[in-house]
């Protein structure tokens, strides 16, 4: 094939005309014949029994659907990993905005006030609302133990080599939830008629998870539930889960009355109702040698699942797996559990657990240095993995990654050192502080361990009659790419024009099972896959006879025809193999968890106030190791827009929670950073390669929320002198430390002492 | 939107008399709305009460800007975006069109109006401050005529103003002598655009040798209405800008102002930025060119 | 309120669409996002927020960027409206569409119509911007995908002429 002329290139994004255009179709633009519109009415309280449930008598309830847990043909509950969650609360709820009812309407401005005119008496039940609270177990509210699941990873001799120690550095740290944010609210439309089944159309990442759910829930066979994936606006793993859950409120709608349904959230439902990053804690005890070694530690890591299990179990694994970083760990104990509380359950979050424990080993990793007395840099480069080490899990690190070569790279990018000085002399009298912050971190693409097995993805690519190609694939596009670069690399590998190929809409009935739209697994699994099976599309006209072995793009498309006129449709599938060398013990946790490992150093300038005691991020380098990049423009996108978020993780974004409910769930009270917030984001790529990714590529679009936040809490400690633990970080918090300080240096110059 | 749009009326006579005469007809019952930027935020909450609304959108004897010689009329309805692109108020009345930039994003700029944003009379409306330290007039008209009274004491209580419910604020009235002064104003809020301010403050001051021969403090966000800090502005005035008046300003800003815990900031946070302020305000007079 | 009723207390409002007159017969103080999308069919103008923070739902009227959804459609009457289904003329895209498509200004696409009519008002005042002058430009419009660098790139690209429409 030769060099690549597609894949490697920033070709127009498959979909970008009608996006600019206005012409792209969410499923709010979408209008059928006698729709409904359908709302939930939902728990005002925690926690407690649903005593009665009333009717206001101003309205007159014959105009409307009404569902009740009675209505549901199947199982009451949204399937995933397990069916703890209702779809509907029958006779009890567990966190408020739990659904408790259905209504529908032709007039969708009937709704609001509808809601308000069911009444629901509760018996109230006492709720839990931290963690702490959730491991006192004063009261259980999920299973026996409140705990959703818990991993323990051991390596070497856990308790061996305290003695050694020549210092023991402790630290906890916390992260708080972080709403995804998606600027395209939750919606799904449902219809359903008894030939057809059940068909719905939404906003959404994982077609096949709202299959799944909805045959469960519906009472139908696979074949008559098709799921159809609309242009998503935003994600983030927002939709990963949630969206089974409004399928199924739409579902039931249609079901009842014949008539379609559609129902969308406004900002404020979508914000106190669906999912959010799991809050987290993690306690960190390092035994460290007086030359900066790690000999080895204990890493307790909790996070906090809501009320029910949902993915917490997923999120806990990644979570528990990436806590002790791009380190080399001699000997670890890394003890991981996911605990309820009576809040909306939470979800995935990009990084989905990475994010929370790689800010708090990174936030320790500055510990340790000072504790030893040497920098960020040294402490990071001398317990830096090298090839032919292994991470926590026992993995073998197979790549020849240099992360002392990719620090130093980032290093100059950022013109740290130099800054860093200019700093330290300036600060004193300087009004602004300013600070350098490093977090180097990494990122396993795809499943976990034996994830990939489990998913089994099968992907097609099919011949079209007019001599075009077709990618059928599960794997949804919500601006990140997938579309692109699916076309691309099929096109590569044809030798055809990009705009040779097509790619499906993710219908359920259409495409196959290729696995939700996650775990950066998109381009790294699901394009290998899609690589594999155009590659079969090829050998078979090859073999036919219709194509030889150089042809030109309008050779191949006069083949396809031929081929098609002669022998019917021509489709190549392939499936998913487990690679033999990745080995996963799923019972002790140890093997190789992730096919490939992305790497990355993350550099923040930062500038604090000291006026309002705002944090701004000044300059921002973001580095990273990826494998291949195969689109320019959309890689580099997906690292700004995730550094972007991470910034907000850092320093802006609080989620004000009163007894489980979020109180500030309007876009004027929940912070994100707008343009004027944020600063030029300077991306650089490697690329090494990656023999089990599509051209040598790994996930990335999960990387940039790893490092972003412990790097700007790293700089502000270098700014002000002053540790901060626990994110968001905001002025407020810091005016009551910096305060507090000052008061304590007072009464030490006042006393005398020193 | 949690609002039945059925359930309300909206009408727009297209002539100041004609709006007066309907406020006169039924006080209290009609509830003027401009350009909507607050009142539509409520209503697609579910949240407005008032069920008639008499548009006083562009109405042209409200949306108009007089510079006579020695005052500016800044019409009720205009908008911060007219605010922002009017001479005058750019050369000579900086801190208003400071906070114009500071309302929102230029959509919201582009329809929000000043009258507006004084009725509305939320304690954290960015231009409040500015008409406070300018010591604006307001001249407030309706079917029984025009009166003009002190800005400084229209604001009542928590959003609670002198109108009477047959009112519309006609023009707010600045007397064109403050170029002498050095002018300063700084918003703190969540982030650097769109934003609800924490704490803001509009500040004049004017200093011959270092001593401050006049000082104007006024503060949003602070308290149940927009707040001139009389207390630190006496204890200020007249005194020489040293390290000793610094924390003095300080102090008395920070116990003067009357900040709340909410959704967005706690009390001891706005008090401290409140005194911080006001000495970076004063760092900045002394540092200006002394009054002639 | 009866259907009947309803109805009765609609009215006829009148303004122009992307140059095309129209007249609806609507509430009074349904949103003018509401009547765009739901009466005339134009959905590309969408809502993110309901309380004019997002920009999503940013519309031209009479020249001046405005958030529809805090528009009462009966303060539109007789103004000029362009949404984003407006800037494309005859299919012909213009120039800041052509360089979003470049430059990776949109990824989900959902904050883009908005986006795209903010910067055109941006360029419409101030046709050569410095990025200072963007950043504040755009700052009413907030996207979540992109982190904004490339929405910047492709604005300072349209306004440097690099793409004749």
């Amino acid at each position: 094939m030769g060099n690549a002329r597609i894949v490697g290139t920033s070709v127009p994004r498959f979909e970008g005309r009608a996006k600019v255009t206005g012409e792209a179709l969410y499923v709010d633009d979408m209008v059928l014949p006698g729709m409904l519109y359908g709302a939930t009415v939902r728990s005002r309280i925690p926690r407690g029994k649903i005593l009665k449930i009333a009717f206001s008598s101003e309205l007159d309830w014959s105009e409307f659907v009404i569902v009740s847990p009675e209505d549901i043909p199947g199982k009451n509950c949204i399937a995933l990993l397990e069916d703890d969650q209702p779809c509907l609360a029958d006779g009890a709820v567990n966190h408020p905005e739990e659904p408790i009812l259905l209504l529908a309407h032709p007039n969708r401005y009937m709704l609001p006030k509808a809601i308000s005119a069911v009444s629901v008496q509760y018996e109230p039940q006492p709720g839990v609302f931290t963690i702490e609270e959730s491991e006192r177990k004063t009261e259980i509210i999920w299973g026996t133990d409140n705990i959703f699941k818990s991993y323990l990873i051991e390596k070497g001799e856990v308790d061996e080599f305290w003695e050694q120690a020549d210092f023991i550095v402790e630290g906890e740290y916390s992260t708080g939830a972080q709403e995804q944010l998606y600027i395209e609210n939750n919606g799904m439309i449902a219809t359903f008629d008894r030939q057809q089944g059940l068909t719905v159309w939404g906003s959404l990442q994982c077609p096949f998870y709202v299959h799944k759910a909805l045959m469960k829930l519906c009472n139908l066979p696979a074949e008559r539930v098709r799921v159809v994936q609309m242009e998503t606006g935003g994600a983030f793993g927002g939709k990963e889960d949630y969206p089974s859950m409004i399928a199924g409120h739409a579902a039931l709608l249609a079901m009842k009355s014949g008539k379609p349904v559609k129902i969308i959230y406004d900002r404020v439902e979508d914000m106190v109702a669906t999912t959010k990053r799991h809050p987290s804690r993690t306690r960190h005890r390092t035994a460290v040698s007086k030359d900066g070694r790690i000999l080895g530690g204990e890493i307790e890591f909790t996070i906090d699942g809501g009320a029910y299990k949902t993915l917490s179990p997923v999120v806990l694994s990644r979570g528990a797996i990436h806590a002790g970083g791009p380190y080399f760990w001699p000997h670890v104990r890394i003890r991981a559990k996911a605990v309820a509380t009576s809040a909306p359950p939470q979800g995935a979050f990009r990084g989905f657990g990475a994010p929370q424990s790689l800010f708090a080993l990174e936030r320790h990793m500055d510990r340790i240095a000072r504790v030893v007395g040497l920098s960020p840099v040294e402490i990071r480069k001398l317990n830096f993995l090298k090839p032919g080490q292994t991470t926590t899990t026992g993995q073998v690190v197979r790549e020849e990654i240099d992360l002392e070569k990719l620090l130093d790279r980032g290093l100059e990018l950022s013109d740290y050192y130099a800054k860093k000085q200019k700093f330290q002399d300036g600060n004193a009298e300087n009004n602004y502080k300013r600070g350098m912050g490093i977090a180097t971190v990494l990122h396993g693409a795809g499943f976990t361990g034996s994830g990939e097995r489990y998913l089994a993805s099968v992907v097609a690519v099919e011949v079209c009659a007019d001599g075009g190609v077709r990618v059928l694939v599960s794997s949804t596009e919500f601006g990140q790419g997938t579309k692109t670069v699916l076309c691309q690399i099929v096109a590569e590998v044809l030798g055809v024009r990009y705009e040779d190929v097509g790619i499906a809409q993710a219908d359920t009935h259409e495409v196959p099972n290729s696995g939700p739209t996650v775990a950066s697994r998109t381009v790294m699994v699901v394009g290998k896959l899609v690589q594999s099976a155009a590659i079969g599309i090829k050998q078979t006209l090859v073999a036919s006879g219709m194509l030889v072995d150089s042809y030109s793009p309008g050779e191949f498309r006069a083949a396809c025809r031929a081929y098609v006129a002669e022998h019917g449709a021509l489709r190549s599938v392939a499936r998913y193999e487990q690679p033999e060398d990745i080995v996963w013990d799923e019972e002790k946790y140890r093997g190789s968890a992730y096919a490939a490992f992305a790497w990355a150093v993350y550099i923040a300038e930062v500038a604090v106030d000291p006026t309002t005691y705002n944090v701004s991020v000044e300059d921002f380098v973001a580095l990273q190791e990826v494998g291949k990049v195969l689109h320019p423009v959309l890689a580099t996108g997906q690292i700004v827009g995730g550094v972007a978020q991470a910034i907000g993780f850092a320093l802006y974004e609080k989620v004000v929670w009163e007894k489980g409910r979020m109180q500030n769930g309007q876009m004027t009270n929940y912070i994100i950073p707008t343009s004027a917030d944020l600063p030029s984001i300077r991306v650089y790529f490697e690329e090494l390669g990656n023999e089990h990714g599509a051209y040598g590529a790994k996930g990335i679009g999960e990387l940039p929320m790893d490092g972003p936040a412990p790097a700007i809490i790293n700089a502000v400690e270098d700014a002000l002198g002053v540790s901060f633990d626990s994110i968001p970080l905001l002025p407020e918090e810091i005016y009551d430390v910096m305060h507090e300080k000052l008061k304590r240096d007072e009464l030490r110059s006042v006393s005398g002492a020193e | 939107m949690r609002a039945h749009p059925a359930q309300f009326e909206l009408v727009a006579p297209q002539s100041l008399p004609k709006v007066l005469s309907l406020l006169a007809d039924e006080p209290g019952s009609w509830c003027p709305i401009a350009g909507g930027t607050d009142l539509m935020v409520q209503y697609s909450a579910g949240n407005l009460r008032t069920r008639k609304l008499v548009s006083i959108w562009n109405l042209p004897e409200l949306r108009r800007m007089d510079v006579f010689e020695d005052e500016v009329r800044i019409g009720a309805g205009c908008t911060f975006t007219d605010l922002r692109n009017h001479a005058t108020i750019g050369s000579e009345f900086k801190l208003i069109s400071l906070a114009a930039q500071w309302t929102g994003g230029i959509a919201n700029q582009n329809r929000g109006t000043i009258g507006g944003n004084i009725v509305n009379a939320s304690p954290a409306a960015d231009s409040l401050p500015a008409l406070l330290v300018y010591e604006a007039e307001l001249i407030l008209i309706s079917a029984r005529g025009e009166r003009r009274v002190p800005y400084s004491g229209f604001h009542v209580s928590y959003r609670k103003t002198q109108l009477a419910p047959d009112e519309l604020i006609l023009a707010i009235c600045l007397k064109r002598e403050y170029s002498g002064y050095y002018a300063h104003a700084r918003k703190v809020g969540a982030r650097n655009a769109q934003a609800i301010s924490k704490v803001c403050l509009a500040a004049l001051g004017k200093q011959r040798k270092g001593v401050v021969e006049e000082i104007r403090l006024a503060m949003g966000s602070v308290a149940p209405v927009p707040l001139r800090l009389v207390a630190t502005e006496q204890a200020i005035t007249g005194k020489t800008m040293n390290e000793g008046l610094m924390q003095v300003a300080r102090r008395m800003a920070a116990a003067e102002v009357q900040p709340i815990d909410d959704i967005r900031s706690t009390a001891r946070y706005r008090a401290a930025v409140a005194g911080n302020l006001v000495v970076e305000f004063l760092e900045q007079l002394s540092a200006s060119e002394p009054s002639s | 309120m009866s259907r009947n009723s309803e109805e009765s207390t609609k009215c006829r409002v009148s303004f122009v669409v992307n140059e095309s007159p129209v007249t609806v017969l609507v509430h009074p103080m349904e949103r003018l996002l509401d009547v765009l999308r739901h009466e005339l069919g134009l959905t590309g103008t969408k809502e993110g927020c309901g309380e004019g923070e997002c920009g999503s739902c940013s519309v031209l009227m009479d020249g001046q960027l405005v958030n529809s959804c805090l528009v009462p459609v009966l303060q539109a009457e007789g103004s000029a409206i362009i949404t984003i289904e407006g800037l494309a003329v005859d299919g012909r895209l213009c120039a800041l569409q052509k360089a979003f498509l470049e430059c990776g200004g949109a990824q989900c696409g959902i904050c883009t119509p908005g986006m795209l009519l903010a910067a055109q008002h941006l360029l419409s005042k101030k046709p050569h911007p410095s990025l200072d002058e963007i950043r504040e430009g755009l700052s009413g419009n907030l996207c979540r995908c992109t982190g904004y660098m490339q929405i910047f790139d492709a604005v300072a690209q349209a306004a440097s002429g690099e793409f004749p429409t």
